[in-house]
């Protein structure tokens, strides 16, 4: 795990860091806030350290508190390690409908982990959230920046076997949206 | 059939391509507006054609647009709220990942009329892929020229940037939402100043919903009053409806304003009726902040007449009989739905979304999540029954944005039009064990 007192965004984050600034104007620069902190996230191992939160805050030319403020408001930003793949299964209204409740179970059972925990393994971090906008398609979950739809246990099953044999860790920044900002 | 605006090529592949989206008529309206209108005729048509914001509140768009203050030297913006984080609502998700031209176009279009230079969509953090989506359509359009300095020879420039969120529903708030994209926390903003004098960092600002940017491009295309021919009174044209819960063809569809609700939820052209044969219990009809109907109320008014899609219909009979159409997120549930149940996964999520800005709809929110909880339990009674209407109505009314009320309205409707379910739950706990909590996904179809 990551927790140098000194963490520094490699020279292609730094670069898109700039060009997400230049998209405001003169001395807006702090809207990149979020953005960036998504950056830190995924070049971070997946969660946002005190000194990740002060790396963002360094590339941004702002106080530490003012990225410190941002990344605890918003439910996307962890704050604590997670494993390599976060499952968020939807649990709202549509998606307990149509048998959430049942997907989360399945994947506690699964994993041998309750909601909130991360496997022994490091590999998987279950978490359970509100609303994800897939509703037509529920049950769903979202793994990195992929929407699994219509789940069945089946489906989840294969899902997360893949992903375990890929090892890769999944973040939301995934599907080369670094590479074109 | 009825008349498709928005999603009339949404099957056709490749639509998601600039080639393919020009060659069916793309970007039509960019070169009309600019070319023939000035920005003033532009709003007339959009006053003309009677679009609502379709967001949830339903304000007229045009109305909205000529409150745009605008002072000499100083920048005005436009702001796409992409942010649809309201339970029961996706139909923004599907427009920007089927057709997400028709955003860029409607955002350029639109930004002509506001004479805005910069635009930016604030898209919830969660739709990451969407944005990559919409960041490709975005360089598809700045390499035609649609986007850029000097827009067709015509002296306008315009640029148009995607800023992601990062998992919070009250940035769907309008203010919030600026101050989210001025990368502060999600706190929505005391009213006045409005957006329209004060909004990103302090400029005249307009916020439109994605399905709002994108009836523009029909609107200038065609015209207000052609616009305005669809549909019944003061709702006009053709709306979203993302359809959930227990029907046998959930998605997105495009109606005329006006349909009956009876048709929409068994005709086999829209959700096809209820699964496994089973008898509809309620619908929420319009996202998760309007008031749940019973089956009965929500095909008929209170005075017999059958309901129809439309504001107006939707509303008739007040909150005591009546709901909203709200961002036309229509969640149905069956016969084995659990009233209470269902209200607990929308107080967990409000609890959850509250900014905690004010003391009602933070203590509240959590107050009422509790109790629900301890009746679902088994330890609930009557008088939590009581303690929860009394909760929420003291939370609606008092707040700085619309979410108190939109935690408050739930529960209220469905302790309303439900108490019996609730009574029966303290009265008799082991009730709650004979309910199917959810489904088991064996039954699935």
């Amino acid at each position: 795990m990551v927790n140098n007192k000194n963490l520094q965004f490699s020279p292609e984050s730094l670069a898109l860091c700039k060009k997400i600034m230049d998209r405001y104007p003169e001395g807006k620069h702090k809207s990149a806030v979020i953005p960036v902190l998504h950056i830190a996230q995924s070049e971070f191992d997946g969660w946002l350290s005190v000194p990740a939160m002060d790396a963002v805050a360094a590339a941004l030319n702002i106080k530490p508190i003012e990225v410190y403020e941002v990344a605890s408001f918003y439910s996307m930003f962890n704050l604590r390690p997670v494993g390599k793949c976060t499952i968020e299964v939807c649990r709202t209204s549509s998606c307990w409908l149509m048998g959430a409740e049942d997907i989360v179970a399945h994947i506690e059972k699964k994993l041998g982990i309750k909601d909130g925990q991360t496997s022994a393994d490091g590999m998987f971090t279950l978490k359970t959230v509100e609303c994800l906008g897939s509703c037509g398609t529920a049950p769903m979950m979202q793994i990195g920046a992929s929407y699994h739809e219509n789940l069945t246990f089946e489906k989840v099953d294969t899902i997360l076997d893949n992903y375990k044999s890929n090892g890769k860790r999944k973040t939301y920044t995934d599907l080369d949206y670094k590479n074109t900002l | 059939m009825g008349k498709k605006l928005l999603l009339k090529h949404d099957n056709i592949p490749g639509i998601n391509t600039y080639e393919v989206y020009r060659q069916r008529g793309g970007y039509a309206s960019v070169e009309k507006a600019l070319k023939t209108m000035t920005p003033e005729v532009i709003v007339e048509e959009v006053k003309k054609s009677g679009l609502r914001g379709r967001g949830g509140a339903g304000f007229p768009t045009g109305m909205k647009w000529s409150f745009l203050a605008k002072p000499p030297g100083v920048p005005r913006y436009l702001v796409c709220n992409a942010d649809e984080s309201e339970p029961g609502t996706f139909k923004d998700r599907y427009l920007m990942e089927k057709i997400p031209h028709l955003l860029i176009e409607g955002m350029i279009t639109s930004s002509f009329a506001l004479g805005a230079n910069t635009s930016y969509i604030y898209i919830r953090g969660e739709y990451f892929y969407v944005a990559r989506v919409l960041e490709k359509a975005i360089e598809e359009a700045y390499a035609n020229g649609w986007l850029g300095e000097n827009i067709l020879g015509t002296g306008f420039s315009h640029h148009c940037y995607v800023q992601v969120g990062a998992g919070a529903y009250i940035c769907g708030e309008e203010t919030a939402l600026l101050e989210s994209l001025e990368g502060k926390r999600g706190n929505p903003r005391i009213k006045p100043p409005f957006p329209a004098v004060a909004g990103l960092w302090g400029c005249p600002t307009v916020v439109n919903n994605v399905e709002t940017i994108a009836a523009v491009v029909p609107i200038v295309n065609d015209g207000g009053d052609e616009y305005a021919k669809i549909g019944i009174g003061k709702s006009t044209g053709t709306k979203l409806i993302s359809a959930s819960g227990h029907i046998n063809k959930p998605g997105v569809y495009e109606i005329e304003l006006g349909i009956p609700v009876e048709e929409f939820i068994y005709s086999e052209q829209y959700c096809g009726g209820i699964r496994n044969g089973k008898k509809m219990k309620a619908v929420v009809a319009g996202g998760s902040s309007v008031p749940i109907l019973p089956a009965d109320l929500i095909l008929k008014t209170a005075k017999g007449e059958p309901r129809l899609m439309t504001y107006e219909s939707l509303g008739d009979g007040g909150f005591q009989t009546g709901t909203m159409l709200g961002s036309g997120g229509f969640i149905v549930m069956d016969e084995d739905t659990s009233i209470v149940k269902n209200l607990y996964t929308f107080a967990r999520f409000y609890h959850h979304e509250s900014c905690g800005q004010c003391s009602p709809c933070r203590e509240g929110t959590g107050w009422m999540e509790k109790i629900l909880h301890k009746i679902l339990d088994g330890h609930g009674t009557v008088a939590d029954v009581d303690l929860l209407w009394d909760i929420q109505s003291n939370i609606e009314g008092k707040t700085i944005c619309p979410l108190g009320e939109a935690a408050a309205w739930p529960v209220a409707a469905a302790i309303r039009h439900f108490r019996a379910e609730f009574e029966e739950y303290v009265k008799n706990p082991k009730s709650i064990k004979d309910v199917k909590h959810y489904y088991r996904l064996r039954e699935k179809v």
